[in-house]
């Protein structure tokens, strides 16, 4: 009955979804790719150029050098993020009481949007490296991205967590216990049973932080905001840069070709990534 | 069943309806105005305008504000609509490069005939494709009560030399003074920065041109630098903090030191009388040059305009029409000189202006009128956004010592001479 129903009124609850789809996300996808060859001010009114944005973005400095820091900020944000969230999880699922209570709060910062978390850590790391006679994060390179991996360990270890508990709770207590009656230490429980019966969740906790960390634009944006000149300044950032800080209309098209690289980049990582973890998946 | 249907019928179209934006419905044949406005702080005053203009005309006026250093933003995805505006603003010659494929030239409209001087009008080639609607002036702010207590009065800063004296006495005195430095703190912030890699950064740009005769460079030689250095240096030695901590310092700072009469001197502009007015009287506010020491007895506030009107000449032919009487309606009738004047605080280079009741542009008046020179705004010939950034942070790590002023005048030089090759 509901099968037959489903049948038959299908398009009028596919179809309001899809065509959001369409309009806000596919339609703009191609259309940046195109504006990628071409030259404009508005989206709507454009001189197609062929490769020339493509070419002008390799002689780029500043994109160059976004890129790699971007690529070393991901790599170390992922590793930090999922080793600490991992460690949390196997203390949260200890079973003592107020657990709940650090779990809720340990979430809670994930609740706050990036900016408004940007504005509140440069304030707290500001007055702590004032105190320390430090030079503040606008100053060096090297304490903007510190802070930057700070804030967003700080927001994003809650939310791995939460992922690492469920696939926690999900280890069968039959295989800890034969375990543990073959005479398993807990070294052992941990490396040979629950870590690969976590790999689901390994998998998509990686996935997350690394294309968290690939992608993140406004906690830059209001921590350091790229200062010192770009060297704090993350690839999407440095795209928005290209689009809006400078003049002319050559630059529209820079920027856009920037996106379309940073977009491709993204996909390899995460497929790599995915299919790396996900070969490393046990059934049960 | 039969009902269960309906239910999902009803809830399916009401989804798919709420989906529908609401479509104003429009007055057929006649033209509209649609105004992007720049300034959030005259938002109120631009809405009532238009508020006042419909009822005597007729003509729909909408008017919307792009938030605070959104305009470029807003204005790049506005223009793109099928509803574009109608009437926006560009910052100068710069900001021009990027929209003047959409400039309808001015050259005959009745505004262009009502401009006291075609200097304030920005041109390509023939065509006026902007022209300036407020003209502003900027300087050293000073509390005039804290400066007598100190034992001067305006009479004895008549130069650079002088400044820095009567400033370094202050800041000798602060604790005698109750105050916590003579210069409010030089916030390097983003909120704050312009000041320095902006407007005082216009000085240096201002005496070069003068010196060789032009209005814009390819590359730009630094002659006035250590001018340039001299004054930052002042503002930052005779300061309300330790020069380590101005990279964090806000605008919010550096204005509530000067509010609650903590500083003497604040580096703004007549666009923050409004605020100020709220605390002090206009007998205790004054606005000096900010001297440079160059031409200390011949130099004036720093007058000029980065707000220029254009008209969009993709707009239909009765957009274009009712635009245009708009702003000319804005500039020449009894309510719209007076909003302007009053209720934002404009000076307008129009014919038919009232007198501002904005005591720093009454000075910049006197100042005129006593011979001194104003210094034009050069600042809208910057190459782009990317070289103050680079003169800003420059300057930041320079206040902090984790730079070096040479690295300031590379920024400054270098970095124009490759900006500029680069937006055209």
């Amino acid at each position: 009955m509901v099968g037959k129903t489903i049948k038959k009124w299908w398009p009028v609850f596919v179809l309001p979804t899809l065509a959001a789809f369409i309009i806000g996300f596919l339609w703009p996808f191609i259309w940046g790719i195109y504006l990628s060859f071409c030259k404009f001010t508005t989206v709507q009114d454009v001189t197609f150029v062929g490769f020339s944005n493509y070419a002008k973005l390799m002689l780029d400095k500043s994109f160059s050098y976004s890129f790699w820091l971007t690529v070393v900020f991901a790599f170390v944000s992922s590793i930090l993020i999922n080793v600490l969230a991992f460690t949390i999880a196997l203390a949260l699922t200890k079973g003592f009481r107020g657990t709940n209570v650090f779990r809720t709060v340990f979430f809670m910062p994930n609740l706050i949007g990036g900016i408004v978390l940007g504005y509140i850590w440069q304030t707290l790391l500001n007055g702590l490296l004032s105190k320390w006679g430090q030079p503040l994060l606008a100053l060096s390179a090297k304490n903007g991205f510190i802070g930057m991996l700070i804030l967003l360990m700080w927001q994003q270890i809650g939310y791995m967590m939460i992922i690492y508990v469920a696939g926690l709770n999900n280890v069968s207590p039959d295989l800890i216990e034969a375990a543990q009656i073959d005479g398993a230490t807990s070294r052992q429980i941990l490396f040979k049973i629950k870590i690969p019966m976590i790999m689901p969740s390994v998998t998509i906790c990686t996935f997350l932080t690394l294309t968290n960390g690939f992608k993140m634009f406004d906690q830059n944006l209001s921590l350091t905001g790229g200062a010192p000149g770009k060297q704090s300044q993350l690839l999407a950032l440095n795209i928005y840069d290209t689009f809006y800080a400078r003049s002319g209309p050559m630059w529209k098209g820079i920027g856009q070709a920037k996106a379309v690289v940073f977009f491709i980049l993204v996909v390899a990582i995460a497929l790599i990534q995915l299919k790396a973890t996900s070969s490393k998946e046990v059934q049960q | 069943m039969k009902m269960k249907k309906l239910t999902a019928m009803s809830m399916a179209a009401l989804m798919a309806a709420s989906m529908i934006p609401a479509v104003p419905v429009m007055a057929e044949g006649e033209g509209k105005v649609y105004y992007l406005n720049f300034k959030p702080e005259a938002d109120e005053a631009w809405q009532n305008l238009a508020k006042t203009y419909t009822e005597e005309t007729g003509t729909e006026v909408t008017v919307v504000t792009a938030a605070s250093g959104q305009y470029e933003t807003t204005l790049q995805s506005e223009m793109a609509k099928s509803d574009a505006p109608t009437l926006f603003q560009v910052n100068g010659s710069v900001g021009l490069k990027n929209w003047k494929d959409y400039c309808y030239d001015l050259k005959d409209s009745e505004i262009f005939s009502q401009l006291t001087s075609d200097t304030y009008t920005l041109k390509d080639g023939d065509a006026v494709p902007g022209i300036a609607y407020v003209i502003e002036s900027y300087g050293l702010i000073t509390n005039k009560t804290l400066l007598e207590k100190a034992g001067y009065t305006l009479d004895d800063i008549k130069s650079y030399d002088q400044l820095k004296a009567v400033a370094d006495d202050i800041q000798s005195k602060k604790d005698e003074l109750g105050i916590k430095g003579a210069f409010t703190s030089a916030g390097m912030d983003a909120s704050s920065d312009w000041r320095f890699k902006t407007h005082l950064a216009n000085l240096p740009i201002y005496y070069e041109y003068k010196e060789d005769g032009i209005d814009d460079t390819a590359e730009i030689k630094g002659t006035y630098l250590d001018n340039y250095k001299n004054l930052f240096d002042l503002y930052i030695t005779d300061s309300t903090c330790d020069p380590a901590e101005l990279s964090a310092k806000t605008a919010d700072d550096s204005r509530n030191e000067f509010v609650n009469s903590e500083a003497v001197f604040y580096q703004n502009g007549s666009w923050e009388y409004a605020e100020l007015a709220k605390t002090f009287g206009d007998d205790e506010l004054a606005m000096i040059p900010i001297y440079f020491g160059v031409d200390d007895e011949n130099q004036g506030l720093a007058t000029g305009t980065e707000n220029y009107w254009c008209v969009n000449k993709n707009a239909s032919e009765e957009d274009i029409q009712a635009t245009l009487d708009f702003m000319n309606w804005c500039v020449t009738s009894e309510a719209g000189t007076k909003s302007m004047a009053e209720d934002m605080g404009f000076t307008i280079p129009f014919k038919t202006a009232v007198a501002p009741t904005n005591v720093f542009v009454k000075q910049d008046a006197e100042y005129t009128e006593a011979g001194l020179t104003p210094v034009s705004w050069n600042f809208t010939t910057m190459p782009s956004e990317e070289w103050k950034n680079g003169v800003g942070t420059a300057l930041t790590a320079y206040a902090a010592e984790t730079g070096s002023w040479d690295d300031v005048v590379s920024a400054f030089v270098d970095n124009w001479a490759m900006e500029k090759a680069l937006t055209e």
